[in-house]
Formats: structure tokens, sequence, C-alpha cells
């Protein structure tokens, strides 16, 4: 069978935006037997490869799989056909965020949302200031908050965020990031 | 004296203070001067990656635009920093693509593990050494993103690197062998999916046992963050008692070459390291 004849629209989508050759996978599944989070993931990452070449748009981009994928890249380093799964992973996420279908997972994106916009607001990220916008954003006040005290007992907590001064630059990347578009 | 600029990431401001610290007490104690950058801003970690690659790309390149401004190598102590700021230095050498900064991949980005085992610091550290950690028994753990990809890592032994096992020999102690040195602790996924990084955790912390570790070593503050801090979480749900320091090996450089500050780093940890080191005479 030609993929390229049968003519997927997400897989050519996922094939530019990635720059990878995904038509090269021969099922082998040497990326999933790797993968150290294959046993939380509902499609397995051969299966996601698959899924896209045949075109199953919302399969992928509301599935558990993207989300959890750590990013360890075991899976890129071992492909015999060269394919950067891990970097597959990286553009159906983004392709994710900018679908209509609700995330497979619900607060690892909330995560990332709340991890840039403490960079957005204050340049770095504040321990503190991510964990109370991460907080606030999911509601679950309790959790991990006996280790909070011990990891501030333990001066691993910075009560006040430092100062920087390259806030012109990072709203410039932000304003440019959410207009989508970048000069 | 030698000089480099320095990132220090934002974990090593807060939760790997101990990391901060250690790195600046040996590199002075090396005789090379560490220039924080100035200005320095996140370089968007996880979050932007999994976000979106413009905003990745553009958020690693302003500091390394600031670096390049030097002809200064730039050490990373972070994982995730380094691992971001490669990225971006392939996409902007390798694929022409445009940041919004004045950024030409021409600053050697250096991360902290690699750069300590440089030939030439090897052996200063076996000439200055004052206090061999004999009978230290470690695991080397490297984590994923200190070696993979190698293509942007260059490190060739990405299956079983060696580099850390021979830094720990320089210093006297004695480095075990495991087969987990390279595999992932999942620490990206502590604050949303604790269930899956305490599986990872487990293993990791169950194997460097049956290694007959003392400790475990390792350069990244994601991985020593979470096996150090979520340790007593992990024993209260195998009823395993683990009791396993996790250490920077920039602690043990620290130790073996006599800094005075060694204790104070050490108290920061959450899984007490102290004990097994003075049972041994070390500390
Ligand atoms: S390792 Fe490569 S070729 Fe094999 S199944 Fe995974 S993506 Fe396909
Ligand atoms: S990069 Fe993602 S998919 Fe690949 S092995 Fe790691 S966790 Fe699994």
């Amino acid at each position: 069978m030609d993929l390229n004849q049968k003519g997927s629209s997400f897989l050519s989508e996922v094939v530019q935006a990635s720059g990878e050759t995904l038509q090269a996978c021969y099922q082998c599944q040497k990326c999933s037997a790797g993968c150290p989070v294959a046993f939380a993931m509902d499609i397995l990452p051969n299966q996601v490869l698959r899924h896209i070449q045949y075109g199953h748009r919302e399969k992928v981009l509301s599935s558990k799989t993207i989300w959890i994928c750590a990013s360890c890249y075991s899976c890129s380093v071992r492909c015999p056909n060269n394919i950067d799964i891990a970097k597959i992973m990286d553009t159906l996420r983004t392709l994710a965020l900018h679908s209509e279908f609700k995330p497979g997972e619900k607060d690892i994106p909330i995560f990332h949302s709340a991890f840039l916009d403490t960079i957005k607001s204050k340049g770095r990220i504040h321990e503190l200031s991510l964990i109370l916008q991460f907080k606030s954003k999911t509601r679950d006040f309790f959790k991990d908050a006996a280790l909070g005290l011990k990891m501030y007992r333990k001066g691993k907590i910075k009560l006040l965020p430092s100062k920087f001064s390259g806030g012109k630059e990072i709203k410039e990347i932000f304003n440019a990031f959410e207009k989508g578009a970048r000069t | 004296m030698k000089e480099i600029s320095y990132y220090p990431g934002c974990s090593l401001h807060g939760t790997a203070r101990e990391y901060d610290d250690s790195i600046r007490g040996v590199l002075s104690l090396l005789d090379i001067q560490a220039r924080e950058l100035e200005d320095w801003t996140c370089c968007g970690a996880s979050s932007a990656h999994c976000t979106d690659e413009d905003l990745a790309v553009d958020l690693a390149a302003r500091n390394l635009a600031i670096a390049e401004k030097s002809n200064r190598e730039l050490l990373v102590p972070c994982v995730a920093c380094y691992s971001r700021f490669k990225v971006a230095e392939n996409e902007v050498k390798e694929h022409s693509k445009k940041s919004r900064f004045s950024y030409h991949g021409n600053v050697p980005i250096r991360y902290s593990l690699d750069f300590f085992c440089d030939e030439p610091i090897l052996d200063e550290v076996k000439k200055k050494r004052v206090k061999p950690l004999t009978g230290l028994k470690v695991v080397c753990y490297y984590g994923c993103l200190t070696v993979r990809p190698p293509k942007l890592t260059g490190i060739r032994e990405y299956e079983n690197p060696q580099h850390m096992d021979r830094l720990m020999e320089a210093l006297g102690a004695e480095p075990v062998q495991w087969s987990y040195k390279t595999d992932c602790c999942g620490a990206s996924l502590v604050m949303t999916r604790t269930d899956i990084v305490r599986k990872l955790g487990e293993r990791l912390l169950s194997m460097a046992k049956e290694a007959e570790a003392d400790c475990l070593v390792t350069g990244c503050p994601m991985c020593q963050a979470n096996l150090d801090m979520r340790q007593e979480e992990f024993e209260k749900e195998t009823g395993e008692k683990y009791d396993l320091p996790i250490l920077y090996f920039t602690e043990l450089m620290g130790l073996a070459l006599g800094h005075k500050d060694v204790k104070k780093w050490l108290g920061r940890h959450l899984t007490d390291p102290v004990k097994v080191l003075s049972s041994k005479g070390l500390i």
C-alpha cells in the first residue's frame, strides 16, 4: 500500500510540521518496547505512527499518549528508520492545542500553561508562584502540602521571585506566540 | 584564571540551591571564575516545547544571545536548560531558523557533567583531591537528556555512558554497575501524574539498592528533586525502606576536594546523606 498515494491530509500535516519522514515506519515496535511510560498510555508510540498514517486525526490528537510522553528520546535513538518520534510528539501536542478536541489528559496541558504564564509574568520560574498558579487552575490545594512544608524547612522554597529587567523582550516573545505569527 | 559564562537556570535558584552552591564552590577550588549571565530568563523548559516550537527557540535564544556577546564557553548545570539550548542551537545552525535575537550558534554550550569530565579537569581533580572517597559505592544515574539525543549531546556511549563513572573513580569512589543509568525518572510529570512518577522512581531506587549502592549520583536537578524529596512517599507506597541519599556529583567533588561548605549543602537534602558518609568516615 502506498501511504502517500492514499493521501491523508493529517499525515502530510504532521510530516510537514515535524520535518520527519514518518512514512518510513515499518511497525517494528522498538519505540514502544523501550518507552518508560508506555504502561500509562492509551495508544503506544508505534500505534500513534500507524494512526497518523491512516489519517486518524481525532484518535491521535485526543489521546492521553501525546501528553504522557516524557520527551526522554529513548524511542528516537532506537528507531531503525531514524524517525524522531519524540519530536513528532511535540508536533502533535501543538496540533492538539490548536484543534477542536478536548485533551486526553486534564492536568498536563494546564500545567504547561501555568508554567508559561509564570515565565510571562516573572521572566523566570519562581517555583512557589508556579505551584500556586497551577493549583488555582486545578483547584487541588491539598496535594503535596506536607511535602511543601518540609521543603520550606530545608530552605528549598524561595518566597519571593528574583528581579529581572528583561521584561520587554519576554513580552515580545509572548506577544508573537499569542498572535500565532512570528515576525 | 580561566573564565566561563554561567547560566544557573530557575531550579538552581530554588529547589536545587545546593547544586548551585556546590558548582560555584568546586569551580573556585579549581581556579575557574564563573560569570553569571546578566539578566538571564527561563529557558522555557518542557512546557515551551510541548506548546510551540518558535516560542521554545525564542526563550532559549534570548539567553544564548546574551552569552554570545562574550567569547567564553557557557556552563549549564540543569539538563533541561542544556537540552533546550542545544535544540535551539541546532535549529539556528542546521535549519537556518530565525530567532528574534541576535544569536548565531557561536557559543560553546557545555553541560556541567561533561565540562567537569574533560581530561584536564579530571587531572586537576586527582591532583587536588584531599579526601579520597574510599569505600563509597555509588550508582551513576545519568537520566535522559544528559546523553540523548546523541546528535545534540555528542555523547557516543549513550546506551552505557561512562564519563560520570570515570569522574567518581577520580574522586576515589567506587561506581557500581547497574542497568538503569539512562532510564527516565518521569520528573516532567511530577506535578500532574504522580502515579506514573512513583512507579518509575520506585524502580530506580530498588534497583540501586539491589546493586548495593550507598548513594545515587546525578547531575540533573529534576531527577534529584524527584528521587530525594519523594523518596518517603515511595517508601510508604511500597513498604520498602530505601534510605538512599541522592547526591549531586558536584557535592561529592566538593567533599573529595575538601570544600568547607559541604555540610551546608548536604543539610538541604530530605533523604539524609550525612549518616552514610559519616559511617564511611568521610565526613
Ligand atoms: S521504532 Fe521506528 S520503525 Fe519501529 S515502530 Fe517505532 S517508529 Fe516505527
Ligand atoms: S520520548 Fe516519549 S514516546 Fe519516546 S520513549 Fe520517551 S516517553 Fe516514550
